[in-house]
């Protein structure tokens, strides 16, 4: 046997190594994130809020795009984690931004977690009607808690202290965005490792045949639950750090729209390619700025023409659509 | 019990009025290669099904060498040696050859819930997966994603996901299933091939290959065990052809 793994041209294992190599885009994609800097000062606090809703969708795609599993509902996670890092300033008179982050990532993983047991035994349309259950459940309670959370008036007195006790969050977005682009960063470094590790493999195998996985012995539904819990601490922290930055919190941190915008976003960008939900989040807010300076009414519609149209000519999305191009110009069919 | 590799005993399941399993007694000694056979909707893939837990009995139990296995769920089971393959490919589309077998080993050796290692530091798995791959011929494909294979290489890959497991019974519901005459005879040879450790019981229609291939032949009628001997023993039974070689015979089912 090993010869002829040795009479291979490359061993495997060395084929496998090759396609997860950084590439040459992914270095571009990243410094291109500090453009706005130097191009843009004026739009760092659009800037910080796209960084923060990619963050947000890459959460989506680890569940979505490499699990399979469909949600309606994820603002849930986003909201738990913006109300903790909210709650611990306002009502606790603890604004440390770090350890904000660490309170809303261990109460977005506990409620993950909890509610991951009855996600894991659903699929498909089921899946869609209890993650919408999940999400508006968490919106009237807190619309009803108003005596902690505000309630439809949103958190007030949220304040966050200067990060390392020295770089206070200024009004241009100078710090907001460079604590958002750093979250994002180190987060999309974990999820690369996940989805290049052999969970990650696992979660591509429940994403591709989820009949086949228990006969080759694979426990899916603990694979769902821990996939789940880390997609929910992922939106917490997203969600504390949209707190943090803007010191408010309301209840469209939780609301369905929010869920139902990240998961458009994460399409229009490509499912299942850690990217997409980032080029999706930067095509989607910019567009959504433009169009709102354009007709602060009615910017919705030509959000929906933008949707069809990607949809219609990039069923796969913004980056599915890219490599599409890529192949076409390699010449492979 | 210890001269058992997989047992059902007493095994019953209907569907409504529609009885797919009746007191389905099933032995199989270690090591044998047997067939199991039948006209359509006789219950074959469904008794799979039971055995696997893919399905649950109405009532009955299954026994993997002295073990009831009833109440444990399919993965348990695979991780316990007993092992199936499925009669209409159920593979991994977007994954490729290499990667579908790997995960198979992964789970097999429990390290597919690491998440804070990289893939590729698990050399001696995807060498292993590499090695299955070699030894069913597909070694030359294995970095194609499964969708883009070849029909009868992705019932080969069928084979080589089960093995990838490690079976100690090994269940194969019509392996050979769509695939041209020529093709399947070479299936079978790999399958005659394969360590006796392995017990294999495997479901087919076409009588050259269950009479080459298989020491001891079960036919199954209306989810009830008919008869069940040596091929020469099926050959000769009238009942058998009655219900069963008559009408195939000609019909050739694939």
């Amino acid at each position: 046997m090993a010869s002829e793994a040795i009479a291979a041209p490359v061993r495997p294992v060395q084929y496998l190594q090759a396609q997860l190599r950084w590439r040459w885009g992914e270095i571009a994609f990243w410094l291109a994130t500090l453009l706005p800097f130097v191009l843009a000062p004026s739009y760092l606090v659009l800037a910080s809020q796209i960084a923060i809703t990619a963050l947000f969708a890459l959460s989506l795609d680890l569940i979505l795009g490499f699990s399979g599993i469909v949600s309606l509902g994820h603002a849930a996670y986003f909201g738990v984690g913006a109300y903790t890092a909210g709650l611990l300033s306002a009502k606790l008179g603890w604004g440390e931004p770090l350890t904000g982050l660490l309170a809303a990532a261990i109460a977005a993983g506990i409620f993950g977690y909890l509610t991951s047991f009855i996600i894991a035994r659903f699929r498909h349309l089921a899946l869609i009607m209890i993650t919408l259950g999940i999400g508006l459940v968490l919106q009237e309670a807190f619309n009803s808690a108003g005596f902690i959370t505000g309630g439809f008036d949103g958190l007030q007195g949220v304040h966050t202290w200067p990060i390392f006790g020295r770089f206070r969050f200024d009004l241009y977005g100078y710090t907001a965005y460079t604590y958002s682009l750093a979250g994002l960063f180190v987060i999309f470094l974990i999820a690369r490792r996940i989805i290049h590790s052999p969970f990650g493999l696992a979660l591509r195998g429940i994403r591709e045949n989820s009949t086949r996985m228990p006969a080759i012995g694979a426990p899916t539904r603990t694979h769902i639950r821990t996939i789940y819990t880390i997609a929910a601490i992922i939106a917490g922290v997203a969600g504390a750090i949209l707190a943090e930055t803007t010191e408010t919190v309301s209840l469209e941190a939780l609301g369905f729209q929010r869920s139902a915008d990240v998961l458009v976003i994460l399409i229009l960008g490509g499912t299942g390619r850690l990217y997409g939900g980032l080029v999706g989040a930067v095509v989607y807010m910019v567009a959504r700025d433009q169009f709102s300076g354009l007709n602060p009414q009615y910017w919705y519609f030509w959000i929906g023409l933008l949707l069809i149209a990607v949809v219609m000519l990039l069923p796969n999305g913004i980056l599915g659509g890219l490599a599409h191009l890529a192949q076409r110009v390699r010449g492979k069919p | 019990m210890s001269e058992t590799a997989l047992a059902a005993r007493g095994v019953n399941k209907s569907f409504g009025s529609l009885v797919v399993a009746a007191d389905v007694e099933l032995i199989l000694p270690p090591g044998v290669r047997y067939a199991l056979i039948g006209p359509n909707g006789a219950g074959k893939t469904t008794l799979i099904n039971l055995m696997t837990g893919m399905l649950a009995p109405d009532s009955g139990q299954i026994f993997l060498g002295p073990d009831d296995i009833t109440a444990l769920p399919p993965h348990e089971r695979v991780r316990l040696g007993l092992v199936r393959t499925f009669q209409i490919n159920t593979l991994f589309p977007h994954l490729t050859a290499l990667e579908s077998v790997t995960l198979a080993v992964c789970e097999r050796r429990k390290v597919a819930s690491t998440w804070w290692h990289k893939l590729t530091a698990y050399s001696d798995e995807i060498d292993e997966a590499y090695d299955v791959l070699s030894a069913l011929t597909l070694a030359p494909v294995c970095h194609r994603l499964t969708r883009e294979l070849a029909y009868g290489q992705q019932r080969l890959l069928e084979i080589a996901l089960a093995l990838a497991a490690k079976p100690k019974v090994l269940l194969l519901d019509e392996p050979a299933a769509g695939v041209p005459r020529e093709e399947s005879r070479e299936l079978f040879a790999a399958i005659a091939g394969l360590s006796r450790d392995i017990t294999v019981l495997f479901i087919e229609h076409d009588m050259d290959l269950v009479f080459r291939f298989a020491s001891r032949v079960i036919v199954m009628v209306g989810g009830r065990v008919l008869v069940q001997g040596t091929p020469a023993e099926i050959a000769a039974d009238p009942q058998v052809r009655a219900v069963y070689l008559g009408k195939a015979r000609h019909g050739a089912v694939p």
